[in-house]
């Protein structure tokens, strides 16, 4: 145990009211998760530099994306400097083949990227969470059908079906990210089943339903907030891996038309200057890969834990 | 055995089934005018007058109700007529399937060097008794999963080819030009069976079998080789059909990296271009693909693993073993 977590539960308020605190006070050496204070977790994060860094990284990555003011002063779109500058003290990232900052162009195509992935991430969050409920609650041919459902999205590599929707729907992020978030759909609804089925037959739902209870508020008051967890943590587990698939549609051409800025497409367009210019193509691409191995490593530790993210 | 055979093949040839009409609901009622693309004028119809219009869609029978169309092109389809090609007019079947093969020698060497190295080092953590080396090697292949393909790919491009001038960067040219995509395409599948693999021998290797071994004098390697891999190997076979599927999607992005042809440029193509009939044989081929692996892997399960027996109680055989992932 270390010091931090020695001295912290001292500093907690005690509440009067709690019978745990008032019987045991003496006897309480170490704190719940619950009660944890916020210094010690900061200690715990503290002795973990990897899951720091990790945090760091998304933190810059969203500061990035809500104001892209604060790192740079060039503007995306314009030129900054001579062409194919290598990486230096004026330009970090170098500039590109029209004498454009990358720098610039990676912290302003941060915005939307990380829009991407939510979107995608809250659209196979939704889709299959209301898929894996229906199919869990209702059961019968409901389930059947819509399990059926899920073995076709799951016969089909996400990426596929992903193109599929593109050539349904057109190019642009917002399309990327709806793509993606359907080839995510299938994991929800499975999860999200496995956990209505569990908690269908816990003892509080039957006493529930023996209240005469309605289904739907059965089913939003008292089922819903108890798969919550599980769900929550699959979200943040594919959190890294919208990134890659949206940045790997993106780098495919499928994005935002050339002038905008995009990680993906930052990739694609260094492309064609390999040999010229290797900071083109290798540091946004590093960007995309520092991300996803910093959310991954978020999302581990909060699958580890459960409740706590640190 | 013969029941349980047929009920997974029923299984199978609904969820092709099923794939098929989904894709063709998606791409032919969701979108715009297939007549338009079809006649090359995109978005903007104003170059075509009405009387062709109306031709064009005849020509593809758009002006069939949808069920029409449906049942139509699902009765070509088992045909073996998936349409033509919206881009150069070929049969889109035959355009895709004489592409396979280039994606076959790609898919197929990443595949094998994928295992191996999967299996390698999955074997090597739990052999290395260092504790601070082997945590870092059960940590390493959640990294490999991180990294996008296509930015290792675009690395080794500029290091191997250009630097180095060892291997050529792009195009199907013999064997060297294989060697760095399907280097780069084996990376996720080596990564994601060392983990598999790794959680696998850590719950066999606690096994009270793998002690008596151990106690009746077999070396450490011995013990890891010859008595727990056999029995931890399972889970990473199960995998085999999802495996097989990301191949499918990394294949379209190592083609692209690499500028090699195959059934991934194909459908890349086909997306870019609205070619629908192309793409709605790319997701039926993944999914034929998918499916059949797993029919292939389940079938096999007793001569991998003698103490399962394939039973036919109703339901009991029929989900668990088809969508394991």
């Amino acid at each position: 145990m270390s010091l931090t977590e020695q001295i912290v539960p001292h500093l907690e308020p005690v509440h009067p009211g709690d019978p745990a605190t008032a019987a045991g006070a003496g006897g309480r050496s170490q704190p719940s998760r619950r009660t944890r204070s916020m210094p010690a977790r900061l200690g715990r994060l503290a002795r973990q530099p990897g899951l720091l860094l990790a945090w760091t990284v998304l933190a810059l990555v969203g500061l990035a994306a809500v104001a892209p003011g604060l790192f740079t002063d060039h503007d995306p779109l314009r030129p900054a400097g001579p062409r194919l500058t290598a990486p230096s003290g004026t330009f970090p990232f170098g500039t590109d083949n029209l004498g454009r900052d990358l720098f610039t162009r990676v912290v302003y195509g941060t915005a939307e990227s990380v829009q991407a992935v939510i979107i995608a991430v809250l659209v196979g969050l939704v889709v299959g969470s209301v898929l894996g409920l229906l199919a869990g609650y209702l059961g019968g041919w409901v389930d059947d059908v819509l399990m059926r459902v899920v073995d076709v999205l799951l016969a089909v590599p996400a990426l596929l079906i992903s193109l599929a929707f593109i050539t349904a729907l057109g190019f642009g992020t917002v399309n990327i990210a709806i793509a993606v978030g359907i080839g995510n759909v299938a994991s929800f609804a499975r999860v999200m089943r496995a956990e209505v089925l569990r908690i269908k037959g816990s003892a509080f739902v039957e006493a529930a339903t023996f209240a005469g209870i309605g289904r739907l508020r059965l089913l939003a008051r008292h089922i819903l907030p108890n798969t919550a967890g599980p769900v929550l943590v699959l979200a943040t587990l594919e959190l890294g891996l919208a990134l890659l698939s949206v940045s790997a549609l993106s780098f495919l051409g499928f994005g935002a038309p050339p002038p905008a800025p995009e990680w993906g497409s930052l990739v694609a367009g260094g492309r064609d200057y390999l040999a010229a210019a290797w900071w083109m193509a290798s540091i946004p691409g590093f960007v995309i890969a520092a991300t996803v191995l910093s959310a991954n490593r978020i999302a581990r530790s909060v699958n580890r834990h459960q409740v706590s993210a640190f | 055995m013969i029941t349980y055979a047929v009920r997974r093949l029923g299984h199978a040839l609904l969820v092709l089934w099923a794939t098929f009409t989904a894709t063709f609901f998606l791409l032919y009622v969701l979108p715009g005018d297939a007549a338009l693309s079809k006649a090359g004028v995109g978005g903007d119809g104003a170059t075509l007058s009405p009387a062709e219009l109306v031709r064009v869609r005849a020509d593809l029978g758009l002006d069939q109700p949808v069920v029409g169309q449906y049942a139509t092109a699902l009765l070509h389809a088992l045909r073996g007529d998936f349409g033509t090609s919206t881009q150069t007019g070929a049969p889109a079947l035959s355009m895709y399937v004489e592409a396979i093969p280039e994606t076959l020698k790609l898919a197929g060497s990443a595949l094998l060097l994928g295992l191996v190295a999967g299996t390698g080092w999955a074997l090597l953590a739990a052999w290395t008794r260092w504790r601070f080396l082997r945590q870092a090697l059960l940590a390493l292949p959640a990294v490999g999963v991180s990294i996008p393909t296509f930015w290792i790919g675009l690395l080794l491009i500029q290091v191997v080819s250009f630097r180095w001038q060892l291997l050529p960067a792009i195009g199907n040219d013999g064997v060297r030009s294989l060697v760095l995509p399907a280097l780069v395409l084996a990376v996720p599948t080596a990564a994601m069976s060392a983990q598999i693999l790794s959680r696998s021998l850590e719950a066999t290797l606690h096994a009270p079998y793998i002690e008596t071994a151990r106690a009746r004098g077999a070396s450490r390697s011995r013990v890891l080789l010859r008595h727990a891999l056999r029995n931890s190997v399972l889970p990473v076979v199960t995998a085999l059909g999802m495996t097989a599927g990301h191949l499918i999607g990394g294949s379209v992005i190592m083609e692209t990296v690499f500028s090699r042809s195959g059934v991934g440029a194909i459908t890349v193509r086909a997306v870019n271009f609205q070619d629908t009939p192309v793409v709605l044989v790319a997701v039926v081929f993944a999914a034929v693909v998918f499916v059949g692996v797993n029919l292939l892997v389940d079938l096999l399960y007793p001569v991998i693993d003698p103490r399962i027996q394939l039973r036919t109680t109703r339901g009991a055989g029929l989900l668990r073993a088809g969508v394991a992932t």
